[in-house]
């Protein structure tokens, strides 16, 4: 027999994997679908059936997710938007948040990188605010900006700067002094050694950072949206949860997971592209 | 001296010591090098080579002393000033040729990328490094070719002064030996000035016009000038059989073994000079019966 390639197997395993937790998934719900039809009328009366029965079946998750990803953009009023519509809100201000962090954060940490005086002037500023939970922002936010939209931006903006600031000051600290001295040889100006010979030598690093903070800020959005609401698709999962319609819950919690790992592939994809070998 | 291309005056470098005190590493040190001279130095490892080359490159301060090339006070590094360092020094995600062309680009700002990019290639192939080699990155190199490429950055930007800290130490020796020769090849019909730091007696001799040599820290000295009377082109194995490879071998090992240890540490008197004897041996015919084997000469 040939053997087969470990990529291979371990695809194999994956579906394997997935197919037996769908079984179980499946097979439970249905066993309590039976269950209910054995209550006393004393449960019935104090709907002890009805919260369980509410779980629904993977196959019933899989039909809901036929209906929205066949239609994924339709717009019937505020409360009933396609889900295209609301993980596009969700990415624009997780992207909008996010690439003004990296327009202040790489700079900076550039800066702090370079310098350890500038290192020293910040790090008590940077060590006392970047424990603090981005959601704990929220109600100031809310009051200063006096705009919920904005608000979830900054949030998003607060909580990826942190690691973009500070893989950068690292990566910039860290950059081998002897290739510094290369660009010192052939008298290069600041600016030139900077982009040639440090962002190139840091950006792994940078990178890094960079793809921690897209991590954080997906996790974050969908808390944020839950606070302001409106549109986005930490609203939809808390809509949907009002309405009790938790095939819609579960459907959104996939789509979640699965646009968090795009876009952290997109960054495995760019870090792949900036990395070097000593 | 005071005269030559490079000039090198009263040199003194001090660190902390990191008990509150500090320690000389050298202590007016001062010798010239003319224009053209192919000059090696050897010493024990941390009496001070690095330091002084790193003086040479601009790229750190002495605490005392100056020195002038072509007569002006250098300051800072330049693109005079050419360097090869022990470590390659490659950028890691440049490729060989991007390697180059990144110091050519520098050093000839005016000219076109086509133009970079064939002086590039042209000085690669001086050093041996032809074909698909000159676009792979240095991680794919063998250390020999990652060498040759720091070799043709260093000599494709044409500097006036080439500085080389211990450029072949982390090769094998069938290696070191054909680079030596590449180095020789690029070097000869230039009228480049060449500072070399080796711990390898024999690459001294077949590389240098004039050795000099260091004795132990702290407070090193560059205590000898040994002129190699060895005539070029030199071949390695042709020079041993020269009636003076031997007696000038022997010269260096006694001292590096010896004399480099029993000369060092001696604090100096407050401007105090320390210039390098010059010591000539030659045993040719010709050379003069009445001439000693060892003559040294007070400059
Ligand atoms: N930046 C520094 N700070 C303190 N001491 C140093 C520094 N650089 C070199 N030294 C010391 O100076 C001496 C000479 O070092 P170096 O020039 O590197 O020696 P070599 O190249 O001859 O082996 C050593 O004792 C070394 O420890
Ligand atoms: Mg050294």
């Amino acid at each position: 027999m040939e053997r087969l390639s470990e990529n291979r197997r371990a695809a194999i395993w994956s579906i394997a994997l997935l197919f037996v937790g769908l079984f179980v998934w499946e097979i439970s719900i249905s066993a309590q679908a039976v269950n209910t039809g054995e209550l006393t009328e004393y449960e019935i009366l104090t709907g002890a059936g009805t919260a369980k029965a509410g779980v629904p079946p993977p196959s019933e998750v899989a039909v809901k997710a036929w209906q929205e990803l066949s239609n994924p953009f339709y717009d019937a009023g505020p409360n009933d938007k396609g889900i295209g519509i609301q993980i596009g809100y969700s990415i624009y201000r997780v992207l909008t948040g996010y690439f003004l962090a990296a327009i202040i954060a790489i700079p900076l940490g550039f800066l702090i990188g370079m310098s350890s005086v500038a290192y020293k002037a910040l790090n008590p500023f940077i060590q006392v605010l970047r424990p603090i939970s981005p959601l704990a922002w929220m109600p100031l936010a809310l009051f200063i900006i006096q705009d919920s939209e904005a608000s979830a931006i900054f949030v998003i903006f607060i909580c990826s700067i942190w690691p973009m600031l500070l893989n950068t000051a690292f990566g910039v600290a860290g950059v081998r002094e002897d290739w510094v001295n290369v660009a010192r040889t052939h008298e290069l100006s600041a600016i030139k050694t900077a982009f040639t010979v440090v962002l190139p030598a840091a950006a792994p690093t940078i990178v890094t950072g960079m793809r921690i903070s897209i991590g954080i800020a997906w996790l974050v959005i969908v808390a944020a949206e839950m606070l302001v609401g409106g549109t986005g698709i930490g609203y939809y999962v808390w809509n949907e949860w009002n309405n009790l319609d938790l095939t819609s819950v579960i459907f959104s919690i996939f789509m979640i997971g699965i646009v968090g790992m795009l876009l952290d592939a997109a960054f495995g994809l760019l870090q792949r592209r900036v990395a070097y070998v000593e | 001296m005071a005269n030559s291309f490079l000039s090198i005056e009263k040199l003194t470098q001090r660190y902390p010591d990191g008990k509150g005190g500090e320690f000389t590493v050298f202590e007016n040190a001062s010798f010239g090098i003319e224009k053209g001279e192919f000059v090696c130095i050897l010493g024990h490892s941390g009496c001070g080579k690095s330091t002084i080359m790193n003086i040479l490159a601009g790229l750190s301060e002495p605490t005392k002393g100056v020195v002038k090339m072509d007569g002006f006070a250098i300051s800072g590094p330049s693109l005079d000033r050419g360097v090869v360092f022990q470590n390659y020094s490659l950028l890691p995600w440049l490729t060989a040729l991007k390697n180059v062309t990144f110091g050519v680009a520098a050093r000839f700002p005016n000219w076109t990328k086509q133009q970079v990019e064939e002086h590039s290639i042209a000085f690669l192939e001086k050093v041996g490094l032809l074909g698909d080699a000159i676009h792979r990155k240095p991680s794919q190199l063998s250390g020999g070719m990652r060498q040759r490429v720091s070799i043709a950055r260093a000599f494709a930007n044409e500097p006036k002064l080439l500085l080389l800290d211990e450029p072949f130490g982390a090769l094998d020796a069938l290696t070191r030996g054909t680079i030596q020769e590449e180095l020789l090849k690029v070097w000869s019909g230039t009228d480049q000035t060449v500072f070399m730091i080796t711990h390898d007696i024999d690459e001294a001799i077949l590389l240098a016009d004039r050795i000099l040599l260091m004795t132990n820290g702290p407070l090193a000295r560059v205590a000898e000038s040994v002129e190699i009377t060895i005539p070029r082109p030199r071949v390695r194995t042709d020079i041993v059989e020269h009636p003076n490879y031997y007696a000038i071998r022997n010269h260096l090992v006694q001292f590096l073994g010896k004399r480099s240890a029993e000369l060092a540490g001696q604090a100096s008197a407050e401007g105090e000079t320390h210039s390098p004897q010059t010591v000539r041996i030659d045993n040719t015919e010709g050379a003069g019966d009445a001439q000693p084997i060892l003559q040294a000469v007070m400059t």
